[in-house]
Order: C-alpha cells, then structure tokens, then sequence
C-alpha cells in the first residue's frame, strides 16, 4: 500500500519550520523543500508527538450506551490522540487476560488510535484479592499499566504487594488515591464552597494520605508507582518531596483540574461532578505550577462518558466524570503555551512522551525523527473555539461546553493514517 | 425572588420585609372563624415531598388551602436513582398536569436548583428543604417569630438589627441553621452558631457567624437574645460525631440551669420536632421562653405569604 505524502511547512515543536514526509507508518525525511506526490500544506501548524492517554474510559465492554472503543477512539483522535489507556472498570471488568486481549482487539478493529488497556489490580476492583497480573502483562494485550481507577486500592497490604509483584514485568500501579472512610458520601471537595452547599465534603487529605503511604510503600519495596488525577496543593507538596528523595513516582493531574474550581458546583449542575473533585483556586494554581516544573509528569484527561440522563439530575444522584479527549490539547496550550511560562517542547513530554514512557508504550511517544512512527498532532495554536456539546464521544457531559479554548486540532496521524484531517474524523480507521 | 424561592438568599432585606409584613396580615385571616381566602382560587399548589415530613408538609398544606388553592401532595419515597422515577420525569409529569407552583423536599441538596433551573418546568418553586443545604421558609418563619416576640402588634416594617442570634447543635448539616443564617444576616441580625467541633464545617469562612463550642461560655459572654436549639439527627449518633447522647446533651443541650442564664428578654427556639432530653429539655420546652408552638403557627401564616407572593401576581413590586 502506497501511502506517501509531504507535510509542508511544519514547525516542530518550539524549533524549526521544514517539511515532514511519510511514508507508511513511519517518518522517512525532514528536511525542507521535499516532495511527494501528496503535499499538505501547514503553515502556521504546530506538529507533536502524538498525544497519549494514561487514563480513559472507554465504557466497553458492559457500558456501550456511554462510549465504546470505537467511539471513544474516534474522540481520542478529533483531540490530537494516538494512543489511549482505557481503564480497567468495564463490566465485566478487565480483570482478566480475556477481557483485556478484547478490548485490544476492539481497539486494533477501529484503528483510530492504539489502545493499550489497563488492568485491574483486584479481582472486580473489590479491593480484596489481587488479579492475575501477570496473565493480563504475559496476554497479547501485554499489560505494563495496572489500576483499580474508580477504587482505591486502599488494603495497604494488598498494596504492597501489587506494587512488588509488577516489578517481575515492569508494570505499574496506577492508584486512585482516596481513603474510603474519609470521603463516604462525598459529593465536592470540602471547603468552604461545601459548607455553604450542604454537600458532603470530599477533604483534600483523604487523597494526600493514601499518596504518602504509597511513596513510602514504593521506597520500601523499590517499585515504581504512577499517582492518578493529582488534585491538591497538598499532592503537590507530598510528591515533590518524594521525587527529591529519589521514589519512583510520577503523577498525572487532569485537564479539568487544571482549568476548573469548586465554585463552579453553586450551580448544582451535575456536568460539574467528577471524582476527585473540583478543587480551590490554589490547588489549580499549585498544579499548574508543578505540571510546568516537573513534579506533575503527565497530562491525562480521565475523559469519563456518561449518558444524559445519569447527569441530568439532583447532584446526588449523578454519576462522577467529565469528557476530556478533544479539549486536552487546548487546556495543555492555554496552562504551558499561552501562560507564557512553559514551551511546546513541555508540552509535547506531558502528553506523549512521559505517559507513553510510563506505560511503556514503546511505539507512541517517540520524537519527531526519521525512521519514527508517523504518530503526530498538528495544532493550530492561533485560533480559538468554543467549545460545543456536540463531539466525536457518544455522551455530552464536557464541562466546557460554552467555553472559548485556544487552539485547534487541525490534523491526526495515527501510524501514517490521517485519523483525523482538516479537524474532520476519518470515516474509517486505520487497516 | 420573582418566581422562585429556593435560598434565604434570594431575598433583599426589604423584599424579606415585605414577605414578613404579609404574613402579618396572614396571621390576622388565621385569626378569624374563617381561615379562607380566595387570593389563590384555581391555582394549583403540588407538594412535591421526596422525604417525609409531616410537619412541613402539612403547614404548606394548609397554608395552600387558606388561600383556596388546590392542593396535591404527591410523595416520592427515596431517591430517584432507587426509585426508579427520576426528579425530571416526576416534575414534567406534574408540568404537564397544570401545577401553578411546586413545593419541593427532597434530601439531596440543589434539588430545588436544578428543578428552577433545568427548564423541565415553568411553574413556582419554592425550596421546603434540600438535603443539608437550605430551608428558606423555615427561616421566614423564625424571623418572623423573633419579629413578633419582640415587636407585638407593632412588628411591620421591622428588621432584626442588632439581634443577637446563638444557633446551637448540628450547624454542619442543618438546613435551618444554613438558611436561618443568610436571612437573619439579610435582617441585620448577628449570628453565633455553637457546635462540638465535629458538627460545624471544616472550613466555616464563607459564614457570615462567629463560631463557639463552649454553650455555657457563650450564653455568659455573648447573652444571646434568642437561643436556638437545632435537632440531632438520629443517624448522626453513631457515626462518632460525639461520643454519646448523654454527653451531647451535658454539654450542647438546653436545659433548666441554661434557662435561668438567659436574660429575661431572651427566648428559645426550636424548628421541631424536638428530642426532648437531647438537645432540649421539657422544663426548656415547655417554658414561656420557648416559642416552639409559636413556631409552627407563624409556619402557616408565613408560608401562605410566600405562596401568595410567588402566585397572585399582583404584587406592587417585583417580590
């Protein structure tokens, strides 16, 4: 299959303008002043490593109303996406060497994007037994990611020992960091927002405690531990400390975490409810400040579909989660580029370099350079959008609906593949 | 307020005046041999109650009838996710019949906010207590009790400035105490909410209130002119909030010595209905001080007056 063609006039990052060819699935020449018989022209465009998602809901198997591989992939790609993790909480749960050998069967049918699934740590995310991680990282699948997301893995035992037990495949534990008994009900951070609500408060320490003891944990036993959707000033602190003393941790915040507060809750919309929750001002300003200097490792949009009807509703009664695919990129812009204190190059590691090194993903994530796979985002930084509740995703439940976010996917190749061009969806994946 | 009254908030000390100022005309219709007006003739009232509430219920109730409203109460035991009939399909089935205006209790908080504001209906709403968030009508009630107390006959057109207002107990999941404390902030009222520690938010700086745990401190240092006892949830008693009924009520309840360190202008209040030998004693309640039964007839009075606001339509203002 002959499938060559010339990017013209990309900029690459925070460097040069020159021109990219293809061809295949990999990158052939960069240099200016190629040809082929297939030119596209990007000028003003801003090419980066593919994005890559640790932390996605794909809703399949079990919750297809939501989203399904397809769909979602097709989300992931309209968002600059090459590559998603899809979490492990399907039903029946991914827990298994053949639920997670499916989904990533599903993923390669649709062909918008790798899906790399992620595997429970427990059986039925139950908290009580490990699951067989080793047959889900020995499957095709060949699972390096594990994580009861939705859950804490909170048995500090249990812990423990998946912590050690992945180190024989070089895995890791993806924890959900939230102490149980201190967020029972828990409906919004707890602040002073939820005093006046009357909401049930989800206090920042019921997080911060679990990520200390799991640092402790992954020094003691000498493992790698992945901290998902960071979200308070605190986490912060506690993670910062840990990389200086030499832990191997990383830790993801979201996009929404970055972008929204708590005080958007006044309104008791339900679109507002997501699990962390919303925090103050100063966390989102303290997040920020370590996704730009290195403390927070990676972006990942813990994008969450949910049917209409599981939000529309009193706030109690809605389910957690918030989409996140097709605005990432945006919220990345707006915090690193458009703040002025951080560079594309920051950029490009928070959302495919560092996730795909942390998941080993060993084919995304790979710099722009001859004779790489041709996973690449191409972003008009210059334009502004507002965002609609109309996306690629099955389900509506994006909070910035309404917002202006700057920047646009305009192009998405995915192995060669343009899953995506001029910020329209393929009609078909790649085959 | 136009259509809604879903927080104390919404009201502008003066339209909380006005509202006051009417019941005070309600109280006189509830006076006479015949409690009836015909303000509300073929408007039609629906109390929607999710949770069970006899008291409120029946006070809306009533107050529906006195102004010859017709009344549906339409009770929707549990949530809507185990009920199976959600909050939107039960509010546009009651649209779809006609409801001029809905009276809403429902244990999660914001359910009257997102009723008011989903689009599903386009009638009145008025919040009679969302979850732990808000109980604005049982606020007008105490206000206007605390009005009458101290004003009689002469309480129109005053405010509360300058009142000093000790709210005692579970400030951290008390609609009455969230809602008590913004209209009597509105009224120029002071508030002091008195709690053990565990029963008052962790962060309190968005109230408006200054914070005690110490009851007897509190009534020697402050002398409250209205002291009011809130009630103890019953699942809040093992759930280690404090360590047993008895030292609850040692320490945070009401009782006959407490009575005699009020000043004697000062009363007590209670929302109802109260765990007698908990948080208040019978001597307390049972004593001139205590303006529980007040409470509950001002409830009517009040309640027609927000009912006859929110409806009639022919209101001078924009309340």
């Amino acid at each position: 299959m002959s499938n060559s063609y010339v990017l013209k006039n990309v900029t690459i990052g925070d460097g040069a303008t020159t021109d990219i060819q293809v061809d295949g699935d990999k990158i052939v020449a960069i240099a200016a002043g190629l040809i082929a018989a297939e030119v596209i022209d990007c000028t003003g465009l801003v090419a980066l490593p593919g994005c890559v998602d640790l932390h996605t809901h794909l809703r399949e198997p079990g919750f297809e109303q939501s989203e399904t591989v397809l769909t979602g992939t097709q989300s992931a790609a309209m968002g600059g996406f090459t590559a998603v993790h899809a979490m492990a909480n399907t039903s029946p749960v991914a827990d298994t060497a053949g639920v997670v050998e499916q989904v990533a069967a599903l993923g390669r049918e649709a062909g918008y994007a790798d899906v790399y699934p992620i595997g429970a740590v427990t059986v039925g995310l139950a908290g009580k037994q490990m699951a067989e991680l080793g047959a889900m990282a020995n499957s095709k699948a060949k699972v390096r990611v594990f994580s009861d997301d939705g859950k804490c893995v909170h048995d500090p035992v249990l812990m423990r020992r998946a912590l050690e037990y992945v180190k024989a495949f070089d895995g890791v534990v993806a924890q959900h960091a939230q102490e149980p008994r201190l967020t029972e009900g828990a409906q919004m951070n707890e602040g002073a927002v939820s005093a006046e609500l009357g909401l049930t408060g989800w206090p920042a320490v019921a997080e911060e405690s679990i990520i200390a003891r799991d640092v402790l944990l992954a020094e003691h036993v000498g493992s790698r531990v992945h901290i998902c959707h960071l979200s308070t000033a605190g986490s912060v602190e506690i993670v910062r400390w840990a990389k200086a003393r030499g832990i191997h941790v990383t830790a993801e915040v979201t996009p929404h975490h970055l972008l929204l507060t708590d005080e958007l809750v006044r309104s008791y919309d339900a679109v507002y409810k997501v699990n962390p929750p919303l925090r103050t001002q100063a966390d989102v300003l303290a997040l920020r400040e370590a996704l730009i200097d290195g403390t927070i490792d990676i972006i990942a949009t813990d994008h969450a579909p949910h049917p209409i009807e599981s939000k529309d509703c009193e706030w109690s009664a809605a389910a957690f989660g918030m989409l996140g695919l097709e605005t990432a990129a945006s919220i990345a812009q707006q915090v690193l580029i458009d703040s002025g204190k951080s560079s594309w190059g920051r950029l490009a590691e928070v959302l495919s370099i560092n996730p795909a090194a942390i998941g080993r993903d060993t084919e995304q994530g790979q710099a722009i350079a001859v004779g790489s796979f041709a996973n690449l985002a191409l972003i008009d930084p210059k334009v502004t959008r507002k965002v609609v509740a109309d996306s690629a995703s099955k389900s509506k439940n994006s909070p910035y609906v309404g917002l202006e976010l700057p920047g646009r996917v305009v192009h998405t190749i995915y192995r060669g593949h343009f899953t995506v061009r001029d910020a329209k969806l393929a009609e078909s994946g790649r085959k | 307020m136009n259509k809604y009254l879903l927080s104390a908030a919404d009201l502008t000390r003066d339209q909380a005046i006005e509202i006051l100022d009417i019941a005070e005309g309600m109280a006189d219709v509830n006076d006479r041999e015949i409690k009836k007006l015909p303000t509300l003739r073929g408007k039609t009232v629906v109390n929607l109650f999710f949770e069970d509430s006899t008291r409120t219920r029946i006070s809306f109730e009533l107050a529906a009838k006195r102004l010859s409203a017709d009344v549906i109460n339409f009770s929707a035991k549990g949530s809507s996710v185990s009920k199976g009939e959600s909050l939107k399909d039960t509010a546009q089935t009651l649209e779809a019949m006609g409801a001029d205006a809905v009276v809403i209790r429902h244990s999660a908080s914001g359910a009257a906010n997102v009723l008011a504001h989903s689009g599903w209906i386009n009638g009145a709403i008025v919040n009679a207590g969302d979850g732990t968030h808000e109980h604005p009508t049982q606020a007008l009630l105490d206000a206007f009790t605390m009005r009458k107390r101290i004003h009689g006959d002469n309480s129109k057109g005053k405010a509360l400035d300058g009142l000093k207002v000790a709210i005692v107990g579970d400030i951290l999941h008390s609609r009455v105490a969230r809602s008590n404390l913004l209209l009597l902030n509105t009224l120029g009222a002071e508030v002091h909410f008195v709690a053990p520690p565990t029963l008052l938010p962790s962060d309190a700086s968005n109230f408006k209130a200054k914070l005690h745990y110490s009851l007897d401190e509190t009534l020697l240092t402050e002398k409250p002119d209205v002291v009011m006892m809130l009630r103890v949830q019953a699942e809040r008693m093992n759930a280690s909030y404090f360590p047993s009924e008895r030292e609850y009520a040692r320490i945070w309840g009401f009782n006959a010595d407490r009575l005699k360190a009020l000043k004697p202008s000062a009363f007590l209040m209670h929302p109802g209905p109260m765990n007698r030998g908990l948080e208040i004693d019978a001597v307390s309640a049972d004593s001139p001080q205590s303006t529980v039964l007040e409470q509950v007839a001002n409830g009517v009075s009040v309640r027609m007056a927000v009912l006859y606001s929110l409806l009639s339509g022919e209101r001078a203002t924009d309340v």
